[in-house]
């Protein structure tokens, strides 16, 4: 179990190396860089400014300043907002990070009892309908939903606005617009993975020697049938976190996908580098977790 | 006499498919949408999708507009049409190039095994771990603002519609098509480890075939089944992504239509103007829940024996 949460733990440290190394080269392969859209800087002005954020320096050497500086914990100023790119990373993370892990939730929430009911009414009603309405939600983008909602719920429930960020029933709408792709994702995996198991001896043992469906299903089923739907959470977040860019611009929520965006359309090098690093440290350790905790569930996996 | 034909796998197939009566209804959905974006703009019946009136801005629908204008007085049906056109343009051309890469990736990784397939196959772990929209809009615009320094050379030799495609539509195929190939590439791998054992295969090998000739004309082919299911799982994929980066601003750029701009345009006078977003929204949906529909059917008619997931 050790031997593969370190082998994971590795995996993840090259992942994320190999994340901002990417990312390092494809923003200087943007023409230009950040400083060539100031007009009003004389030659004289931007060759100083080139010099101060080393720019003026060959990409392998910028390259190797940019991992002495990270392994100092700086990461630089954004020369766009002319801001530490710490601080608005310390505004706008937060943010997208709550709008994720509430979308998460309520993924998880919708998708897991829906797949799990539908797996134990196999080919009811209840069952393709739950599997209808999935295959609906995968193929409506949040950006499709999100206006829908904001339009058909906001305008007429008092506490829920069209738009904006204050009180925490503004993060209802865009967790629950996040939220309901991957539901649908997940009852799918759920009922795929519940049916695989439920068809097997050991549950045909279980009834056989008289266990109650409660205890048969509680103690017996849940335990492997869900892994599928665990392996699924990892990517899943990742997938939430990023996918959170699109529902942060419906809801003109302050979180760092519009910041990530305009830095991209800026060349704002350093920002950029910032977010990256955070989203790949969080992306890692999601799915760190969720291996651990599939080696728990499935004694298989255990080496 | 009559000799009766034998079922072969493709008939079976396309029978069971027919039982299947929403993957049918879907095939049927697609062929029309299809022919009315690629068909129908090249007919008088269909309006120029860049023909702005300031004064007529805004119109319900009419005789002369059937679904109504936009902001600048423009066809919104045209646009619809033309604005599909592109997306399903790209949904099919990144589809093709991830294909390309993911199906030789997967086979080389598992027809060679041991070591190398190893190796190719932790490759595929580290690109998983990595985060699909981000390096898809730091890629995508690398490689449009790439393409548009060539804009001006390719204007003199080309005509307009083509550079058009070249400058503005290929750089984002081909961005989806280089970030989308690895879940292809492992079930292909998987695919290929699986049937590399068995008995047609030891008889190409000892017929003295190449190795080259035994994986891309005997095996491969054999592959096809799920090939051609999860290529149809791809392409909605890939045409939600086109909209998703067209949505945020750095996609298909205007005045190039898609429909992930006129969603991002249509939210905007969602309050005023509903029908600017439902109208897109509806055609969108409808071409992405019939794919994955077939998609799911196709599944079930090639390949009986997976597990609906």
């Amino acid at each position: 179990m050790l031997k593969t949460i370190i082998e994971r733990l590795l995996q993840g440290i090259v992942v994320i190396f190999f994340l901002l190394t990417l990312t390092f080269i494809l923003i200087r392969m943007i023409p230009g860089n950040p400083l060539t859209d100031e007009k009003a800087m004389s030659p004289q002005v931007l060759k100083e400014n080139m010099k101060i954020y080393k720019l003026d320096k060959s990409y392998p050497v910028q390259y190797v300043y940019y991992w002495k500086s990270l392994f100092q914990g700086e990461m630089g100023i954004s020369i766009k907002k002319k801001q530490p790119v710490l601080k608005i990373i310390k505004q706008s993370f937060p943010v997208s990070v709550i709008i994720g892990i509430c979308g998460m939730l309520i993924a998880i929430g919708i998708g897991i009892p829906a797949g799990i009911i539908a797996a134990l009414k196999h080919n009811s009603l209840i069952d393709n309908s739950a599997m209808l309405f999935a295959l609906v939600g995968i193929s409506i983008p949040s950006f499709v939903i999100g206006p829908l909602l904001a339009k058909s719920v906001a305008t007429n429930v008092p506490f829920l606005k069209v738009a904006g960020w204050g009180d925490p029933f503004d993060w209802i709408l865009p967790s629950v617009t996040l939220g309901l792709g991957t539901a649908a994702y997940l009852a799918r995996i759920t009922r795929a993975g519940m049916l695989d198991i439920l068809s097997q001896d050991f549950i045909r043992t279980a009834q056989a020697k008289g266990v109650s469906q409660k205890n048969i299903i509680i103690k017996h089923a849940l335990k492997g049938g869900l892994v599928p739907a665990i392996t699924f959470v990892g990517p899943a977040f990742a997938m939430l976190i990023t996918g959170s860019f699109v529902v942060e611009t419906i809801f003109q929520v302050p979180g760092m996908g519009q910041h990530f965006v305009n830095s991209v359309n800026d060349r704002d090098y350093f920002l950029i580098q910032g977010m990256v690093l955070l989203f790949g440290v969080l992306i890692v350790t999601v799915n760190l977790a969720a291996d651990v905790l599939l080696t728990y569930l499935n004694p298989r996996l255990r080496t | 006499m009559k000799i009766e034909q034998g079922n072969s796998l493709w008939s079976d197939a396309w029978l069971r498919l027919k039982k299947n009566r929403m993957a049918l209804i879907s095939l049927w959905v697609l062929v029309f949408i299809f022919a009315a974006c690629f068909v129908l703009p090249a007919t008088p019946l269909i309006k120029d999708s860049l023909a702005q009136n300031l004064s007529n801005s805004f119109a319900p629908p009419s005789a002369e507009h059937w679904l109504g204008t936009d902001k600048l007085g423009r066809d919104l049906l045209s646009r619809i049409l033309n604005g599909g056109q592109v997306s399903l343009l790209v949904g099919l051309i990144a589809t093709v190039i991830s294909i390309i890469i993911g199906v030789i990736y997967g086979a080389i990784s598992g027809y060679n095994g041991g070591k190398l397939d190893a190796v190719m196959m932790r490759i595929v772990d580290v690109l998983y771990g990595l985060p699909f929209l981000i390096l898809v809009i730091l890629l995508s615009i690398v490689i449009s603002t790439t393409a548009k320094k060539y804009e001006s050379d390719l204007i003199v030799f080309l005509p307009e519609g083509v550079v058009n495609l070249m400058v503005n539509i290929l750089p984002l195929c081909l961005t989806i098509g280089i970030l989308g190939w690895y879940t292809m590439a492992r079930v292909v791998r998987s695919q290929v480890l699986s049937s590399k054992k068995l008995e047609y295969v030891e008889a190409a090998v000892s017929l003295g075939l190449t190795h080259k000739n035994i994986l891309f004309k005997q095996i491969l082919p054999n592959q096809l089944g799920p090939i051609i299911v999860y290529t149809t799982l791809t392409i909605p994929g890939f045409i939600l992504t086109e909209a998703t980066l067209s949505f945020l601003g750095v996609g298909v750029q205007p005045p190039n239509s898609s429909w992930g701009i006129m969603l991002n345009e249509g939210a905007n006078y969602m309050e005023t103007k509903p029908m600017l977003l439902v109208l897109p929204s509806l055609v969108f949906a409808a071409t992405l829940l019939c794919l994955n529909f077939l998609g799911d059917g196709l599944r079930d008619a090639l390949d009986p024996k997976a597990s609906k997931d």
